[in-house]
């Protein structure tokens, strides 16, 4: 059992690409869910937008890069829109199921054999990303790795990686400052008492229609550095538990606060990376009885993501409010 | 169902080796034999060509990295199978140095002389039975909705663990008679259900947890239970031993068989059965009261827990029940319960939210509406309806077809 690979191998996950994409997703479901409200359970519908519409634009259309990644985002705006109009009246319920009901539709019309000449289908669809990687400031040859043991990434890696913090901690400026501002405390009052905020004259549909399109956006941030760091897209990446995973990292970090989701990303990857890395040395140790070994071998997927379950039930229990969260802001009881 | 899908894994090839592959295939189980594919560079030089093997998979090495034309001789395709609307025979397709790029042909039945009205007969049929087992797996969410206002996302788990369980006793565990096993796993699902609400839920209630606590806890159990099924249940899709092969009976414009008139009895039995209950005994009667309003049912001297045991019970036993016929009409695989799940939630809705006569009806137009598409639309596209259609009556009225309207946001 070598606990620095584990440990390495956790940590590279905690800061790599997936912890990125992750924490844009849920800094965008924060918006939606934490402050105003809204149960979204369609992130990942805003995140395969925005890495379609950049991987479709250049892939399919062959333009540029720099046209993909806003037309990715102005596709995850559009979703917002067009999911908005007709749900955001609904029961929180009800409105949770359209949600999932509308990514679903999406993510079928997208891997369809009718849509292989659009999008690739059933396949994934992959395209050069050489626009953003001829960028990269970083040493770039085969032997040119950053870190130590396993806690190490290559060039390119360290070029989406430095992009993407940066850009979570951008995103995260911005959050702050438009939650704090009077704007950000509308949307508050709409979490807590909906009816309050509309006698005193807001409207509350237009400002839940305005969270639900820069949570979507931001969404839709999370989608384009997927597409970039894969240079492409599979249908197959975006079943509704990305947005179930989205959830959790948000809630682990503490929903309505403002690192809570950039943290919960972190903590997200770092354990499931860690058991995932644990059982796999685990079922190659000789003291192992052959049955467990052989039952563990190749399961550590799935048994990781079984976790994943088993956290939000226990964070629920015993910790709704997550790490840093405030205990009174997760009562939503009201809808 | 009808596509051709290239092989998942590359078997056979060679590491390292540039080519072009493929798999032509119908479904799950038809691979085209003798299927002329043939390669050529951008420029229209050919480079080679290969003739698919009896799995229906072929490739073709190629010198180096670049684009390629790859053309497939539809004249070798077996009768009555041609290429799919929209599906050209000569395909682009890029590679890079060292990797196997597959490409893909659809193909489907080219349409046969089976009249229309009799498709739509069948259509009809399958949508009615499909219909029947989403409102019998519905049954259960509605209770516990209606008698607790738990929105239970892990219901499909329930209809998952149904279909798995009759497998183990029909397959695994003393090769039961599939008949037998469905009455076992019909008490097994039920015991599940009690051990959820006495051990889980009745004292999540008395913690008073909100609402949204509740749904993330069954979001939480419905991951934690697909991944269990995945885990020792494996994730292909396999069949249950019994009843695979049967003889169509025919009526008129359909061909039925034994074992989907069965089906359509037994859950017409059940749904029945559960209506009488719900309207004429003194159960039924203490259901409707705590649905309405538990405290008022508590202080008339309702014991509002037992009839949420009961509830859960019985909704559980219906859900596996459910799963069992659905494994009888799909193959059983770890998301059977799941994508029965949001049938479920767009039939209860349609219906309208608390109806039970309205979930009914709500889940045979979803079930009809998913098969009856497939007259005009491709299979894999026909679980699109059913999710359209819910929103466009959420969109228009939101109470749900039969619901009665309240102030809702």
């Amino acid at each position: 059992m070598d606990f620095d690979i584990i440990f390495g191998n956790a940590a590279r996950a905690a800061f790599g690409p997936e912890a990125i994409i992750l924490a844009l997703a849920a800094i965008g479901l924060n918006i939606h869910f934490g402050f105003t409200g809204l149960l979204n359970f369609g992130q990942v519908g805003f995140i395969m937008l925005g890495a379609y519409g950049t991987s479709v634009a250049v892939a399919t259309f062959g333009w540029s890069l720099w046209v993909g990644i806003p037309i990715g985002l102005f596709l995850a705006l559009a979703l917002a829109v067009a999911l908005g109009i007709p749900t955001l009246r609904l029961h929180a319920v009800m409105f949770a199921i359209v949600t999932i009901a509308a990514a679903e539709i999406i993510r079928i019309l997208i891997g369809s054999t009718d849509a292989i000449g659009l999008t690739g289908g059933p396949l994934s669809v992959s395209f050069d990303a050489g626009a953003f990687f001829d960028l990269n400031p970083y040493a770039d040859g085969p032997q040119d790795r950053y870190g130590v043991g396993t806690f190490a990434f290559t060039g390119q890696q360290m070029w989406v990686i430095t992009v993407g913090w940066v850009l979570v901690a951008l995103v995260s400026l911005i959050v702050f400052l438009i939650i704090r501002s009077p704007w950000g405390r509308v949307l508050k009052s709409i979490r807590e008492d909906e009816d309050a905020a509309r006698s005193l004259g807001k409207n509350v549909f237009w400002y839940k229609m305005q969270a639900l399109m820069i949570g979507g956006v931001i969404g839709g941030m999370a989608g384009v550095i997927d597409a970039i760091k894969t240079s492409g897209a599979d249908p197959n990446g975006f079943r509704p538990q990305v947005t179930f995973y989205t959830y959790t990292a948000l809630l682990l970090g503490g929903a309505a606060t403002y690192m809570g989701p950039v943290l919960g990303a972190i903590l997200f990857w770092f354990l499931r990376e860690w058991i995932e890395s644990f059982l796999r040395q685990l079922s190659a140790e000789a003291w192992l009885p052959g049955a467990i070994a052989d039952f563990l071998e190749g399961s550590e997927g799935i048994i990781s993501v079984a976790m994943v379950g088993l956290a939000l039930v226990l964070l629920m229990l015993f910790r709704p409010q997550g790490i840093t969260g405030n205990r009174i802001e997760m009562q939503l009881d009201a809808r | 169902m009808m596509l051709a899908v290239p092989a998942l894994a590359q078997d056979g090839a060679e590491p390292g080796q540039t080519q072009l592959n493929g798999t032509i295939r119908f479904g799950f189980d038809q691979f085209f034999e003798g299927v002329a594919i043939t390669v050529a560079d951008s420029s229209g030089a050919e480079i080679g060509q290969a003739v698919t093997d009896t799995d229906g998979r072929w490739s073709v090495p190629v010198p180096g990295p670049g684009a390629y034309r790859v053309s497939i001789d539809t004249g070798t395709l077996p009768e009555g199978i041609r290429l799919r609307e929209g599906q050209e025979s000569l395909v682009d397709a890029v590679v890079d140095a060292g990797q196997s790029r597959a490409v893909v042909f659809a193909v489907g039945e080219a349409p046969k002389g089976t009249p229309f009205g009799e498709r739509a007969a069948q259509t009809v049929f399958n949508g009615f039975k499909f219909g029947l087992i989403i409102a019998m797996s519905a049954i259960g969410l509605s209770l516990i909705y209606g008698t607790t206002g738990l929105v239970n996302f892990a219901h499909g788990e329930l209809v998952t663990f149904g279909a798995v369980i009759a497998w183990y006793f029909n397959s695994s565990w003393g090769e039961l008679n599939l008949i037998v096993a469905a009455v076992l796993t019909v008490i097994v699902c039920g015991m599940l259900g009690a051990g959820l609400e006495s051990g889980l839920f009745r004292p999540l209630r008395d913690r008073r947890l909100g609402i949204f606590q509740l749904v993330v806890i069954t979001i939480g159990l419905s991951l934690l239970g697909r991944q269990l099924v995945q885990l020792f249940f494996g994730a292909e899709p396999l069949p249950y031993r019994d009843f695979q092969v049967q003889e169509r009976w025919e009526f008129g414009p359909w061909a039925v068989t034994p074992r989907e008139v069965a089906t359509i009895a037994v859950i017409l039995v059940a749904l029945v059965a559960v209506g009488l209950m719900l309207q004429k005994t003194r159960f039924g009667k203490a259901t409707r009261a705590v649905a309405d309003n538990a405290d008022l049912a508590a202080v008339s001297g309702i014991n509002v827990n037992r009839v949420v045991l009961i509830v859960w019970i019985m909704g559980a036993a219906l859900a596996g029940l459910g799963g069992v016929f659905q494994g009888l009409d799909a193959d059983i695989d770890p998301f059977l319960g799941f994508q029965l799940l949001l049938l479920i939630f767009a039939g209860v809705e349609l219906g309208g939210l608390g109806t039970a006569y309205g979930a009914l009806a709500g889940s045979l137009i979803i079930g009809m509406s998913t098969e009856v598409s497939t007259l005009w639309i491709s299979p894999e596209l026909k679980f699109v309806v059913p999710l359209a259609a819910l929103i466009l009556v959420l969109l228009l009225r939101p109470q749900g077809l039969f619901g009665i309207r309240a102030r809702v946001g």
